[in-house]
């Protein structure tokens, strides 16, 4: 098995960075890309937990430790995403202007920054320390759930598919809720490997990201859930790391490695009941050795965020944080049980083996009736929608399959939605056409197509006459 | 009147004004190794049959303790810094008596770990073995509540002559750089306490009892008695001189770039609407990175006597100096050698410079005039990617809201602003090859000392107000006050207001009016739960470099 250290390389080469003499000078052994957005003027609400107030304290302690003066630590400019960038990833409905603020364009345009530094290898790694969030934002976008409305990690995914040229790229969301969003959108995507590591679903929203939720027929196994017990410690959290995400991703050997970096694992997080410290994050970090980390959730302000994005900055870097410590810290009072230990092991054997069993797993999904079919209900909870869903992929051995969704909000008349992949099959894309084409205009308020094997996005409004 | 005295590393600028009127002008060799004999020649020569009475003030500008620093000839002090949780405060060593002890403050000013009174007291004893006679003390966030430093400075005070404290140099959040600032401070204090003392005294001897201010980095001037207690704000003022000298012919609206070229070095600086752009944070000087207010300069390695050279067939100039032009007796062909050749040169020996430039015309190819040609476009072409460069990485400064990220307005040069001795000859090149306007500074061979004499007084407060906790603190100032639940961004920004001007007063700034203006303020709502437990309110102001009145 090799490490995911030796994956294949297919970016820019840096220098090394020399060393300076006087050796007590930091310098970054990774040369680490930064882009801080703390978008201090925009709140979902005024006591909502994603307001302007929650970047705050981290900002102080990141200007305060001075790590931005460090050798070989950059700060970048957020751009701003295009419509475009959103389209090649989402059907915003009726369009992305309904669904997006300004925020959102810059918060996702942090993220695609980081990734083009990252890919034009002007950084070894980076860190889009940005607001709001995005891995609960879905394919489809009606509005707001769980804090999201675009998913800025897939909008920056999609991004360097196009224009870099990636293909296999895996995401490990270590927020403490499900990346639900993040797993819709790669549901179907044999490339892109999705692992979420979360307080299990029975105990904390979205309320989903079980073992079994393992990806479509064409993709089943690159999506992995890790539900972890509440009150799991830095121990169990970098075990689940070390001897669950770590093999696995050698095996899938990605190209890039993306973390969806939540921060709500801590154990004073008001929202959440793990019990993760800054020193623990800093670990993962350095265990993952990701490419590129978003921020996502995280929501105890003073008490975690301050400590542990200083964590992952370090750690990023290369780094020493052996001092790094959240001031009432102790680690006794978060030690897991011995139970939660047993918990987790047994959960480790589980992963891994639905992992070996994917393409047995994958011909048994497909002998079951309708495998193409999917029909379910989602729920926007900041923005109280309830969405209807109907979905067909075609089942396909040669590319991720074309995809039709019909979706309703509230009721109301649907759309239709058609996705295309990036390296479809020829029949594939036929299908895709095909159901665009032969949509029947007077059931739908709009119809949609993107087409990402022309990076095209075409939307219909039948009742305007179009 | 008024004195401007700006020593450089080659000249010593020396000039006499009446209101705006130029009266007396005067150039001489600076002396590094005797700074204080220049100093004192500079002075002598200016008021030689003046009234001494009729001196109102006079400002320097020295490169005393920029030399101190850049020849690493700082004495040793004792720096302890309470670092607690975070980078390992050992990373952030300035000197050989540095220590580190426990005890911390965190983002809120809260303290989080008590300060270590025994590990402080055995460093003072330590020193006073040592025989060093000055401290810096310094803990995180320290300027969020300065208790713990204000601690340590009694527990140290016993056993040393001096003790200074990192909240008191500036309000800004950057733990590395208040150690930096602090220890830079603290090793230049006794040089520039010494030094000043005796120019005072000297000066007394020949009948001249006026203020005495002196420049900093920011384009603003102290009196000498505050200079005593921030010495380290004395570091790198030249440029400062160099930039206020500009500003009265700026236009009162646009950008302009001011470049000054000097013998072996363009400083380039940033006008906005008259007024100066200041560095984010503050002067970087050898490994030093400090919270020391400074305007934002660039420095790129050409000027008039920069030595021009081919290498591999190609044409390179500077970044090194040699020694003079040519045509003034110099070793080596010069930017200045060419204006000769194309006859722009005023004195000097143009068969000389023309001389000089045959090797560098032949291994060119070219004829001697196509080649002086080459290097003045060259050189001006050198000095205006530079400016781009710096005008880019202005542009890319990274912004936090949404606010500014969509309505930030990028700047762009509209004029130039050239002083120093080859500014005509550079302009007129400049000028085609430049979209804006180009400008010579009147008097632009000594510009610089004018802007010294001319600056105002500067100096900057920072509030901190967290009414959760109900007080309001600018350490800087030693000021803390309990404040009600009801406390506003407007009752802050009236208390900061009210600090500054009492802070300028101490500073030295006279009868001038005091114009103060915000440079970043902010509150925010601090929800805990579902409820609002107070707010969290910055406010930074400074008095506004410009020049006097009158």
């Amino acid at each position: 098995m090799g490490k995911p250290g030796s994956r294949p390389s297919i970016r820019g080469q840096t220098k090394n960075i020399q060393q300076p003499g006087t050796g007590t000078m930091l310098q970054a052994k990774k040369k680490t890309g930064l882009v801080f957005f703390p978008a201090f003027d925009w709140a979902i609400s005024p006591t909502h937990p994603e307001r302007e107030e929650r970047l705050l304290y981290t900002q102080d302690q990141v200007f305060e430790e001075g790590l931005l003066d460090i050798e070989g630590i950059v700060e970048f400019k957020p751009d701003v995403v295009t419509i475009g960038d959103v389209q090649r990833v989402h059907f915003c409905v009726p369009d992305p202007w309904a669904v997006m603020t300004e925020s959102h364009f810059i918060s996702a345009g942090g993220a695609k920054t980081i990734g083009m530094a990252v890919m034009d290898g002007t950084v070894d790694r980076g860190f889009a320390l940005v607001r709001p969030p995005g891995h609960h934002a879905c394919r489809i976008v009606h509005g707001a759930r769980g804090f999201c409305n675009v998913n800025i990690e897939a909008i920056m995914i999609e991004f360097l598919r196009r224009a870099y040229g990636v293909e296999r790229v895996a995401i490990v969301d270590t927020d403490c809720h499900h990346g639900d969003g993040t797993q819709d959108i790669y549901w179907h995507d044999p490339n892109t490997l999705f692992i979420s590591i979360h307080q299990d679903g029975r105990t904390l929203y979205p309320g989903t990201g079980f073992l079994n939720e393992m990806g479509g027929p064409n993709a089943i196994g690159t999506t992995i859930n890790i539900p972890l017990p509440p009150n799991t410690s830095d121990e169990g959290y970098l075990y689940t790391i070390k001897e669950m995400v770590l093999p696995i991703l050698a095996d899938f050997k990605p190209q890039l490695i993306i973390n969806s970096a939540g921060q709500d694992n801590h154990y004073s997080d008001p929202i959440t009941n793990m019990n993760i410290s800054a020193q623990g994050y800093a670990a993962l970090t350095t265990l993952l050795k990701a490419d590129i980390a978003v921020l996502e959730g995280g929501y105890s302000i003073e008490g975690a965020l301050p400590y542990t994005n200083t964590g992952i900055i370090l750690a990023m870097a290369g780094l020493d944080y052996d001092n790094l410590r959240e001031p009432d810290y102790n680690v006794e009072t978060y030690r897991q049980s011995s139970k939660t230990t047993g918990y987790i092991h047994e959960l480790g054997d589980k992963v891994l083996e639905l992992w070996e069993q994917r393409d047995s797993l994958k011909e048994k999904a497909r002998a079951g009736t309708h495998p193409e079919q999917r029909i379910r209900s989602i729920y926007y909870d900041t923005d109280s929608i309830h969405e209807h869903q109907s979905e067909t992929i075609r089942i396909c051995d040669d590319c991720g399959g074309a995809l039709r969704i019909e979706s309703a909000a509230n009721g109301q008349k649907p759309i239709l939605a058609v996705h295309i992949p990036v390296k479809a099959c020829s029949a594939c894309r036929d299908q895709g056409h095909k159901w665009f084409e032969s949509a029947d205009r007077t059931q739908f308020t709009d119809i949609f197509l993107q087409d990402r094997t022309t990076d095209s996005y075409l939307s219909l409004t039948p009742h305007k006459g179009k | 009147m008024i004195i401007g005295l700006d020593v450089g590393g080659t000249h010593t600028d020396v000039i006499l004004l009446d209101g705006r009127q130029l009266i007396r002008e005067i150039k001489i060799t600076t002396n590094p190794e005797n700074l204080f004999q220049t100093l004192l020649a500079g002075l002598s020569a200016v008021i030689e049959g003046i009234d001494p009475k009729s001196i109102q003030r006079a400002v320097l500008s020295t490169t005393l303790a920029t030399n101190l620093v850049a020849q690493q000839k700082l004495p040793d002090v004792g720096i302890v810094v309470a670092g607690g949780p975070g980078i390992d405060p050992r990373h952030f060593r300035t000197n050989d008596f540095y220590y580190t002890v426990d005890g911390a403050q965190d983002h809120r000013g809260r303290e989080i770990q008590p300060l270590d009174h025994e590990q402080v007291q055995s460093i003072g004893r330590a020193l006073e073995r040592r025989g060093i006679l000055y401290a810096g003390v310094v803990s995180k966030f320290s300027v969020r509540n300065s208790k713990q430093e204000e601690k340590m400075a009694d527990l140290l005070q016993p056993f040393v002559e001096r003790v200074f404290m990192g909240h008191r140099f500036s309000g800004n959040l950057n733990f590395p750089r208040r150690i930096a600032t602090t220890y830079l401070n603290c090793a230049v204090y006794p040089v520039h306490k010494k030094f000043f003392k005796a120019v005072q005294e000297s000066l007394a001897e020949k009948g001249l009892t006026m203020p005495i201010h002196i420049l900093r980095p920011d384009g603003g001037n102290m009196n000498i008695e505050s200079s005593v207690d921030h010495p380290a704000q004395t570091i790198l003022s030249g440029p400062s001189a160099s930039v206020m000298g500009a500003i009265s012919s700026a236009p009162s609206q646009g950008t302009c770039l001011v470049l000054d070229i000097g013998g072996t070095t363009t400083d380039m600086a940033v006008l906005i609407d008259k007024a100066p752009l200041l560095a984010p944070l503050g002067i970087e000087i050898c490994r030093y990175k400090t919270l020391i207010r400074a305007l934002r300069t660039e420095s790129i390695g050409i000027g008039g006597d920069s030595t021009v050279r081919v290498r591999e067939g190609k044409l390179t100039i500077g970044p090194d100096r040699t020694g003079k032009a040519m045509a003034y007796g110099g070793p080596e062909p010069t930017p200045t050698d060419a204006f000769h050749v194309l006859g722009k040169g005023a004195g000097g020996d143009a068969a000389r410079s023309r001389t000089g430039l045959e090797p560098v015309a032949g291994a060119l190819g070219l004829s001697v005039d196509q080649a002086a040609k080459l290097i003045f476009e060259t050189a001006c072409r050198t000095i205006l990617d530079g400016a781009a460069e710096m005008i880019n990485t202005i542009n890319s400064k990274p912004v936090y809201t949404v606010h500014e990220l969509w309505e930030g307005s990028r700047i762009r040069p509209e004029h130039l602003l050239i002083l120093g001795g080859p500014a005509p000859q550079f302009a007129e090149q400049l000028q085609t090859m430049f979209d804006g306007k180009v400008h010579v500074v009147p008097h632009y061979q000594v510009a610089n000392a004018i802007g010294c004499a001319l600056a105002r007084t500067t100096c900057e407060v920072t509030l901190f107000a967290d009414t959760a906790q109900g007080i309001a603190t600018a350490p800087g100032e030693c000021f803390n006050s309990k404040i009600s639940s009801n406390f506003t961004l407007a009752n802050a920004r009236e208390l900061t207001d009210e600090l500054l001007r009492k802070k300028a007063l101490k500073r030295g700034a006279g009868s001038e009016t005091l114009e103060t203006e915000i440079l970043e303020e902010s509150q925010f709502n601090m929800i805990r739960g579902f409820q609002t437990i107070g707010k969290n309110i910055r406010v930074r102001m400074q008095l506004k470099p410009g020049l006097i009145s009158k």
